[in-house]
């Protein structure tokens, strides 16, 4: 505990020379006016943060402390993956956390629309990159969420907070569903297959109109928080929130709301994949990747294993659904095209099969990049395929792949395995 | 057969193993006719024959993948020819495949702890005690598994690639340990140090079954022996019968 004290007081040290610098020193004019304050404040705020995450990290268990479950038990196969740095995902809070001060409106929806496909990216990361199961179709799983919510709503006034866990509960229902009959499936044919799948699930949103509104839509509204709205009248029968808390009205409220709960799901879900990639079911999926006669010699049920791969990752789409639902405020078929599956699974394939670090590098790309490129968004579309070109012939296990160490041992490891 | 010579198998007087003349194949194409046979715990029983024979069928039935069409499996006295794959592995049978069949992108290690997965995981002091002291018995089995423990498997050689998966079918303590053959596309010297592991294993107490090509190593290693024939067992006995018996010398050994 005292050495993560010191850890942490070593880091708001450095914090503060980069801060000092750069926040403490205000062109004023001609003049340079000194604010020690804001440096000093900032430095607080990283050593507190610093210290709290890593006793935090340390108790839950996460991520300084490696091998979960059965696998812990053998040492040598948990050893020497190298977890990142509880000073850069402190560093990471505290610039995720900060973001909204910086960005505007615009900014703002852009980051939740990232949020969004980090989300989707991590879901299909699990079914594509870990379990690899090919799925073309993940998009359908998104169109489930969305329309639980946009259904659920405009039918029986379902709630954003139980549309959640509705939504994702049935797009996991109905990854299982698709999943019985492609058990027996492997690569393109299950590519095929899940194509369909995605196509007949948007066929149905488009034609059945009279339950779905057809190509028309729904409307949805916005979510509120224990009762508060964050319109600038109160529509839903409850307080808008700025009345309630005696501030100003502004459309910004509603997009950091989203924004940090967002930013909270995603914490969370990575932190499950990352546990559940040590867990025996995380294990069992790779191994079902690399050899399935293998796996089922060794007594693991496959079709358990697929299964669960496929619910899993499409609980995460339609998380992200119901998301996506609540920011355009509207759903209509015409957001779950095949494109939309195929640039998941960009993000996933330009991101590194099955590691989590890479996918969220590649979904940042792929939804800010295009933002950031609004003059030469004719040649989107290209610019994707370029850089898939690009990245198989230079990096063709993706930006950052899932590594294993081969050589470096700690100390300690190197003890247990001799 | 030569059951009179079957070893004091201490526990179980009735086979560990019970083939009842079972009919599988693919399709139409039957590759097995009614063969029967019986592995006794603590046996090594070898099944040689010629490419096509159905060696490799009849282990694959065993496992019911796919099942049988005609006949009864038994495994420790329970039936177990409907049983599904997976269901049947945990019973205590543990199968290496032919072509070893390894997680080329996972290490070594990870591979072992593969073979520990599916057993029902309390995660208790006395469980992880359990795998720890398995895997230290296969790493002193293989010490050049515990070498390559966090190398991936696909970068091991053959040989090494044999020894993990053998490896990770023992890290499931089975009683009976299935292989399909050990040998393939192994130099001579690593199979032997192949069949000196298998000897090891049978002498702690894991019975064992395998099917083999290469007859002259199956034969000195096993205690008796099944010769397949166009899906038809023609000819048994003790491992050393069979290797001077005439016929099996002209088939499979040369013949000289």
């Amino acid at each position: 505990m005292l050495a993560r004290f010191w850890m942490a007081c070593r880091v708001g040290g450095i914090a503060l020379l980069l801060f000092a610098p750069i926040t403490g020193l205000v062109l004023s004019g001609y003049r340079l006016e000194g604010h020690w304050q804001t440096p000093l404040l900032l430095a607080a705020v990283v050593t507190v943060g610093h210290f709290l995450f890593s006793v935090l990290l340390h108790h839950l268990g996460g991520l300084d402390r490696l091998g979960v479950g059965r696998a812990a038990a053998l040492p040598a196969a948990t050893i020497g993956l190298s977890a990142p740095k509880p000073v850069w995902i402190a560093l990471l809070a505290l610039l995720t956390l900060s973001l909204p001060l910086v960005l505007g409106k615009y900014g703002l929806s852009v980051a939740i629309l990232a949020l969004i496909y980090i989300l989707l990216g991590l879901g299909l990361n699990i079914v594509v990159g870990l379990a690899g199961l090919l799925d073309l179709g993940f998009v359908a799983f998104y169109a489930v969420g969305a329309y639980t919510y946009a259904l659920g709503y405009h039918y029986f006034h379902l709630s954003f907070w139980l549309a959640l866990p509705l939504g994702a509960l049935l797009a996991g229902l109905f990854g299982m569903v698709l999943g019985f009959p492609v058990l027996r499936l492997h690569g393109d044919y299950l590519a095929i297959v899940t194509l369909g799948f995605g196509e007949i699930i948007r066929l149905v949103l488009n034609n059945w109109v009279a339950v779905t509104g057809g190509p028309n839509g729904v409307s949805v509204a916005f979510p509120t928080l224990f009762g508060l709205e964050f319109s600038r009248k109160a529509k839903q029968g409850g307080i808008p929130i700025h009345e309630f808390f005696g501030i100003d009205y502004s459309a910004n409220h509603r997009s950091l709301f989203l924004y940090f709960l967002l930013l909270g799901v995603v914490g969370l879900l990575i932190l499950m994949v990352i546990r559940l990639k040590r867990m025996p079911i995380g294990r069992a999926w790779e191994a079902l990747r690399e050899n399935e006669v293998a796996c089922r010699s060794l007594g693991i049920h496959h079709v358990t294993v697929k299964l669960s791969a496929f619910g899993l990752g499409a609980m995460v789409g339609g998380v992200g659904g119901v998301f996506f639902a609540a920011l355009q405020g509207f759903v209509n078929p015409s957001s779950f095209t095949f494109f939309e599956s195929a640039y998941i699974l960009a993000i996933v394939v330009l991101g590194g099969m099955g590691s989590t670090s890479g996918v969220i590098a590649a979904a940042l790309l792929l939804t800010v990049m295009p933002e950031l490129l609004r003059d030469f968004s004719d040649y989107r579309v290209l610019s994707v395929g370029m850089a898939m070109v690009l990245m198989m012939v230079w990096r063709p296990r993706g930006l950052r792949q899932r590594r294993r160490p081969f050589f470096a041992l700690p100390a300690e490891a190197a003890e247990r395995v001799a | 057969m030569m059951t009179g010579e079957v070893p004091a198998a201490g526990d179980a007087p009735q086979p560990l193993l019970v083939v009842a003349g079972i009919g599988a194949g693919y399709g139409a194409i039957e590759a097995l006719h009614g063969v029967s046979l019986e592995v006794y715990g603590g046996e090594i029983v070898a099944l040689i024959g010629a490419n096509g024979a159905g060696k490799s069928s009849l282990l694959m039935t065993v496992c019911a993948n796919p099942p049988a069409k005609r006949g009864e499996i038994f495994f420790a006295g329970q039936a177990i020819t409907r049983l599904p794959t997976h269901q049947i592995a945990r019973l205590g049978i543990a199968h290496v495949p032919e072509g070893r069949r390894v997680f080329a992108r996972m290490t070594v290690a990870e591979n072992l702890a593969m073979g520990r997965v599916a057993l029902s995981a309390d995660g208790s002091r006395a469980a992880q005690q359990e795998d720890a002291a398995v895997l230290q018995h296969v790493y002193q089995l293989f010490p050049r598994l515990r070498e390559r423990a966090l190398q991936r498997a696909g970068t091991l050689s053959g040989g090494e690639q044999q020894m993990l998966a053998i490896g990770r079918a023992l890290m499931a303590r089975p009683r009976l340990l299935l292989l399909d053959e050990p040998s393939l596309g192994l130099a001579p010297q690593i199979m032997g140090r192949i069949f000196a592991a298998l000897r090891t294993i049978a002498q702690a107490g894991t019975t064992i079954f395998l099917v083999e090509q290469n007859a002259n190593q199956a034969l000195q290693l096993a205690d008796r022996a099944y010769v397949l024939v166009n899906g038809r067992i023609t000819l048994s006995g003790s491992g050393q019968a069979l290797l001077v018996s005439p016929e099996i010398r002209k088939a499979y050994l040369g013949g000289h």
